[in-house]
């Protein structure tokens, strides 16, 4: 097994991969900006070293700093995490040509699926639905036009190197296209670096359901079940759950044979997830993106098949087998994740401050992934996730039985939280009953 | 004469509006950024700016004047 790991990354996704390495006898080594100093995934290390100044540009984003603390400390491999470097074929490159192991998919599977028009063309052609929507990018205003002619409004307006959520706006007529195009430019341009735009239809009242993929060292692809992330504000999710409760057994079959279909394709290796669109009137199924890395919300799957997903990433870059025969893996009951997030309840704007009181709810089938711990500032530059508060139940009734329980004995003082949000929507009946799609949230928000 | 001030800790990321520039009641200022959401921060009633106390890049507090509207 891998002798150490650099996990590039930070708060709850860095401590949760840095507890597997322990656990595995894996030396952990953080890497950390200035703001991240007392948080408890550098004490949870093994080692640490200090990227730069808070900036992600100049720390979890700066590959020279990561790369040379990888050489300083002596890692044997690198763990990206989500976001930042994780799907940054570039880095991924870097890493493998320092003599490093990189914990993730080819680079090149990375580059293919990272391009998002590219993605939906190579999908298409392996066979995969995928709904109406450019071929290739969309260079002005006047194209966009002329393309949402021909695919219908509504059109969602997204960044070709997009992803997460991020930067995408919706038109519902040639003045809101007109209007968003350029904001989605140059905020694609910010966030990821290139001004390259599509236009997809907008499948109103859909679900947002996507496929746990791995593909193993021996080159085989299987899944490992699916979730509904359906609940989302500004695009993003906010609760996430599996078994998704619009997907019936048949259409479940489909979905996931059409995952191993997109693993294949690209030559997957190690954990990744397949994005769908869902009509759950017509039990339909499209293809949104692929993401190359491990996603937030992977929890709720580790909880229902007992599986350590990370575990299983160390395995695949090291050459060696998953830890349980594909086989034979089998779901038990049914999980939820509900994103604490440092923001409002009412109108999610961003909370920034110094926390003073931090108690976690415990109990049966209650899981806590924490960025944070009391006493540590959270800073505007990065995501607001402050916690991930998972909870498994023997079915859906009693997850969300217990949800509600942990919410409410979760405490976080000192800055705004969205835990009245998550209380409210295990009490909305629209989610409670589970026939619920993507403008939940909305609908929640519209009262 | 008002001022506007930061409601939150944010990254001052756009100054869109310049000291001596005439604003009307909704017209935006600059546009912060915290967490990965961009926040505007608009004009509340016209006037002339009288000054602009925050420059691209800056850091700012809650509380932290950012313009003064006469």
């Amino acid at each position: 097994m891998l002798a150490s790991v650099l996990v590039a990354n930070r708060g709850e996704i860095a401590l949760r991969v840095i507890r597997t390495a322990r656990r595995m006898g894996i030396r952990a080594i953080a890497v950390y900006s200035e703001a991240d100093a007392d948080l408890p995934f550098v004490r949870a290390a093994d080692d640490s070293v200090l990227l730069g100044p808070a900036a992600p540009a100049r720390s979890y984003l700066d590959v020279a700093a990561v790369l040379a603390a990888a050489r300083q400390a002596g890692a044997q491999a690198v763990h990206p995490g989500y976001g930042f470097l994780a799907e940054n074929a570039a880095f991924a490159a870097s890493v493998i040509e320092a003599g490093l192991t990189w914990v993730g998919p080819p680079p090149s599977a990375i580059e293919q699926m990272g391009d998002k028009i590219n993605a939906r063309n190579l999908m298409e052609r392996v066979g995969l639905p995928v709904s109406a929507g450019s071929r290739q990018a969309v260079p002005d205003v006047a194209a966009a036009l002329v393309e949402a002619e021909r695919i219908g409004y509504p059109v969602m307006i997204k960044a070709a190197a997009g992803g997460g959520g991020i930067g995408m706006s919706a038109a519902a007529d040639p003045e809101q296209l007109k209007a968003g195009f350029e904001t989605a430019r140059s905020r694609a341009e910010r966030f990821f670096g290139s001004p390259a735009i599509l236009l997809e239809q907008f499948l109103t009242a859909a679900r947002h359901v996507e496929v746990q993929i791995l593909g193993l060292a021996d080159g085989s692809v299987v899944t490992l079940g699916e979730r509904d992330c359906s609940v989302q504000r500004r695009h993003q999710k906010v609760a996430e759950e599996t078994p998704s409760p619009g997907v019936g057994p048949q259409l479940r079959s489909r979905m996931l044979a059409a995952a191993i279909r997109a693993g294949e394709a690209v030559g997957y290796r190690g954990a990744g997830t397949v994005e769908f669109l869902v009509d759950e009137a017509a039990q339909q199924f499209v293809f949104l993106e692929m993401n190359t890395r491990l996603q937030v919300e992977h929890p709720v799957t580790e909880l229902v098949t007992g599986i350590d997903l990370v575990e299983q990433q160390f395995r695949i870059a090291d050459g060696g087998d998953a830890s349980f025969d594909p086989a034979t893996t089998s779901s038990s009951g049914h999980a939820v994740e509900l994103r604490v997030y440092a923001e409002d309840p009412r109108r999610f704007l961003p909370s920034p401050g110094t926390i003073g009181d931090w108690t976690e709810p415990a109990g049966p089938g209650v899981r806590v992934d924490a960025g944070y711990a009391a006493g540590n500032t959270v800073t505007p530059f990065y995501d607001p996730l402050l916690a991930k508060l998972c909870v498994h139940g023997a079915d859906r009734a009693q997850a969300l039985e217990r949800a509600r329980a942990a919410v409410a004995a979760f405490v976080i003082t000192g800055l705004k939280t969205n835990l009245p949000f998550h209380a409210e929507l295990l009490a909305s009946s629209e989610f409670v009953s589970g026939a619920y799609d993507t403008s939940i949230v909305d609908r929640m928000r519209a009262s | 004469m008002t001022e506007v001030r930061a409601e939150m800790v944010a990254n001052v990321w756009k100054v869109v509006a310049a000291a001596g520039d005439t604003v009307a009641d909704g017209d935006t200022l600059v546009i912060l950024e915290s967490m990965k959401m961009e926040i505007p921060v608009l004009a509340e009633g016209g006037g002339t700016v009288a000054r602009l106390a925050v420059a691209e890049g800056d850091v700012i507090q809650e509380g932290d004047l950012i313009a003064v509207i006469e």
